[in-house]
């Protein structure tokens, strides 16, 4: 058997290396320490985030492959993987609060979030069907568990056991249509599916539909979005701001990867696809969002909405296209974090409050919070100049350059009657009567507020950067 | 040539009707009995094909780990089975109307199947010749696909720490063993003599100071 180990130098994936070998370090220390230490677990983590971050940023530029190829770092990659491992980070310093509760002190929280980040560091670089397998559940296995992690609440452990059932049943559906494609082309990897597909067969079209039902499953696009809303209000609601940010980028990160590296010979068949769910999640994020009653199920919608809006990129096939989604991402990382940040502080006598109408009033008891709430509530609508216009602007462009018009009209309207429901929230916190003071806001969530809000709001002064680095991203994958 | 026949058709005809048993047999520890059974023979299939790698996984993993993690969960829970099946008769039409389409599908499938001829030659990893495939998949799952290997290594770590995180309780009356406290145990420390006076007996207050 000829091996050379030409092909497998261990300095692209440094980051993943340092990333793993540190969690296993975290592991150790918190299962010979016992519980006592979560609090030093969890700075330790946020600080080997960091540090697998800047190696990330640190590594040579230009496209870097190894593992015989199946293992690529370009800009791309490193772009979404420090965006998944900014969320990862914000995620565990809103968990602070969450973790000092001396019934749910479990340092291993943290250890799953790190594992989890580094399944989406996996994710974002697979260039084959394997690794894209292996990285996606990494990533969802340790999901399901620290949607459980609240195990003496029926809703949590609902969460976890329906996200399990349900991301199995996606897992499968994803392992068929990639043992379709691989049948149907002799080649697992990305660029070798490329080569080999040149028109359309049945077959091909087949997997790539089972292909990508799995991926539209891990960003909750319709049909996929059931498990989303009964999840995020079930699962703790660190837990929540966790779901709905860096697994997200990871699995719209490999979902631009596969169709626009695996597929481009045949852009119309999954073009389709991806317009048909577009169009849904779009129209499903909007107007099934109006009736919520609950703020973590009204984030779930407005986060089927917000994937719908950023495929309308990717439906696009373009290079302006894929720019659209990663500058899409990185904004909607940006409002929900800090949104979540806002709604961890919603507590009255020490219990958390989820209803919509417990925000009534928020500008008086709360006058700096309800603004940088309803800054963010209207950049989440798209409302100029925030920075969610801007995201939407960039994909809709994209849409209209590679003929989309239909989509794109679509994907204005939705965002109209999306913008209801945000605005009703707004106007609930500046014009009705207050329901009640809240507790003070913790110095960890002001931080996680503040450079979201600010972010968000002057982004339009200076875009410069975000678009020129997204730009080179979507680039290395043409 | 004709004792692989004869084997051939001992194994299949043994797992098709223990396969049967499986669904028809009343007693469900009865089924994971024919379960494993079935599960033998088809390794033994898979050793007549020469994938001697596939029979041997298919004795470790099924019969060694899920057969008897389904024998546990049958005598642990209280399943009534009886009960399980009383809508058989119900559901038998729609049951034969997708077992039909089964049928119809593998026959399309057994009669009009073509392998590409170009798939032969995109094979990563052709079998080498001269060496068994036990061989073959050893020589590339540690080289080859180590960072496979590797992160599949990662995420059973993961379905460890979970099963752990989701069960594992704390309670705080369980006596836990310390091995270094019972070794440091000395006759001091564990005995006690007392001078019991005649008639009296010992007082509640030392048998508490012993106790402890």
């Amino acid at each position: 058997m000829s091996f050379s180990s030409a092909g497998y130098q261990l300095l692209p994936v440094l980051p993943e290396l340092v990333l793993a070998v540190g969690a296993m370090a975290l592991l150790m220390l918190g299962a010979y320490r016992g519980e006592g230490t979560t609090r030093l677990v969890t700075t330790l983590a946020v600080v080997l985030l960091v540090v697998t971050g800047a190696l990330e940023l640190m590594l040579p530029a230009g496209k870097l492959t190894t593992f015989g190829g199946s293992f690529v770092v370009d800009d791309f990659a490193r772009f979404l993987k420090v965006l998944a491992i900014i969320g990862s980070a914000a995620t565990l310093i809103l968990s602070t609060e969450f973790l000092s509760d001396p019934s749910r002190r479990i340092f291993e929280y943290s250890i799953l979030v790190l594992l989890s980040t580094l399944g989406m560091m996996v994710l974002i670089s697979a260039a084959d069907l394997i690794m894209l397998y292996l990285g996606l559940e990494l990533m969802s296995l340790a999901l399901y568990v620290v949607a459980a992690s609240n195990r003496d609440n029926a809703k949590s452990t609902e969460a976890g056991l329906k996200y399990f059932v349900l991301g199995a049943l996606s897992s499968g559906m994803l392992l068929y249509g990639a043992s379709l494609i691989y049948g149907f082309t002799g080649t697992v990897d990305f660029a070798g599916i490329a080569a080999a597909v040149k028109s359309g067969s049945v077959g091909i079209v087949f997997g790539i539909v089972f292909l990508l039902a799995g991926l539209c499953f891990k960003v909750s696009a319709v049909p996929f979005h059931m498990w989303t809303p009964d999840v995020y209000e079930g699962a703790p609601t660190p837990v929540t701001a966790f779901f709905a940010s860096a697994p997200k980028v990871a699995a719209l990160a490999v979902f631009t990867r596969v169709t626009l590296t695996a597929f481009p010979g045949i852009v119309p068949q999954w073009q389709q696809i991806l317009v048909f769910v577009a169009i849904a999640s779009m129209a499903l994020g909007s107007f099934a969002a109006i009736g919520q009653k609950n703020i973590k199920r009204l984030m779930a919608y407005s986060s089927i909405g917000h994937m719908g809006f950023a495929l309308v990129g990717l439906a696009s096939g373009t290079v302006e296209g894929a720019q659209g989604v990663l500058i899409y991402i990185a904004i909607y990382v940006a409002m929900t974090l800090g949104s979540f940040a806002v709604i961890l502080t919603m507590k009255r006598n020490g219990q958390p409050v989820e209803q919509i109408s417990d925000f009534a009033g928020l500008s008086r008891t709360n006058p700096m919070l309800a603004f940088f709430f309803a800054m963010l509530l209207f950049s989440l609508a798209g409302i100029p100049p925030l920075a969610g216009f801007f995201a939407k602007w960039y994909v809709f462009v994209a849409a209209i350059k590679a003929g989309l018009f239909t989509l794109a009209v679509i994907g204005v309207l939705t965002s109209v009657v999306g913008a209801f429901y945000y605005l009703t929230i707004v106007k609930l916190m500046y014009f009705d009567e207050p329901a009640g003071q809240i507790e003070p806001m913790r110095i960890e969530l002001r931080t996680v507020l503040a450079v979201a809000g600010i972010f968000n709001i002057f982004f339009f002064v200076y875009p410069g950067p975000l678009v020129s680095v997204a730009t080179a991203a979507a680039k290395s994958l043409f | 040539m004709i004792l692989p026949a004869l084997f051939f058709y001992l194994f299949a005809g043994v797992c098709v009707a223990s396969a049967v048993m499986v669904i028809v047999s009343r007693n469900p520890v009865h089924s994971v009995l024919f379960l494993i059974l079935a599960f033998v023979n088809a390794s033994g299939l898979f050793i007549l094909m020469g994938a001697e790698f596939l029979g041997m996984m298919l004795i470790v993993v099924y019969v060694g780990a899920v057969a008897v993690l389904f024998l546990f969960v049958i005598m642990m829970l209280d399943v009534d089975f009886v009960e399980l099946r009383e809508g058989f008769i119900e559901y038998l039409p729609i049951g034969l109307v997708i077992g039909g389409i089964f049928v119809v599908e593998l026959l399309l499938v057994v009669f009009s199947w073509v392998i590409n001829p170009s798939t032969a030659k995109q094979i990563t990893a052709a079998i080498p010749a001269n060496v068994s495939n036990t061989e073959a998949l050893g020589l590339v799952l540690y080289t080859k696909y180590i960072h496979y290997f590797q992160i599949a290594g990662m995420v059973l770590l993961v379905a460890m720490i979970g099963a752990i995180v989701l069960t594992l309780r704390h309670k705080a009356k369980v006596k836990r063993q310390d091995i270094n406290v019972q070794n440091a145990r000395t006759p001091e420390l564990a005995m006690a003599v007392r001078k019991v006076a005649s008639g009296q007996g010992l007082q509640d207050s030392d048998a508490a100071e012993w106790v402890k």
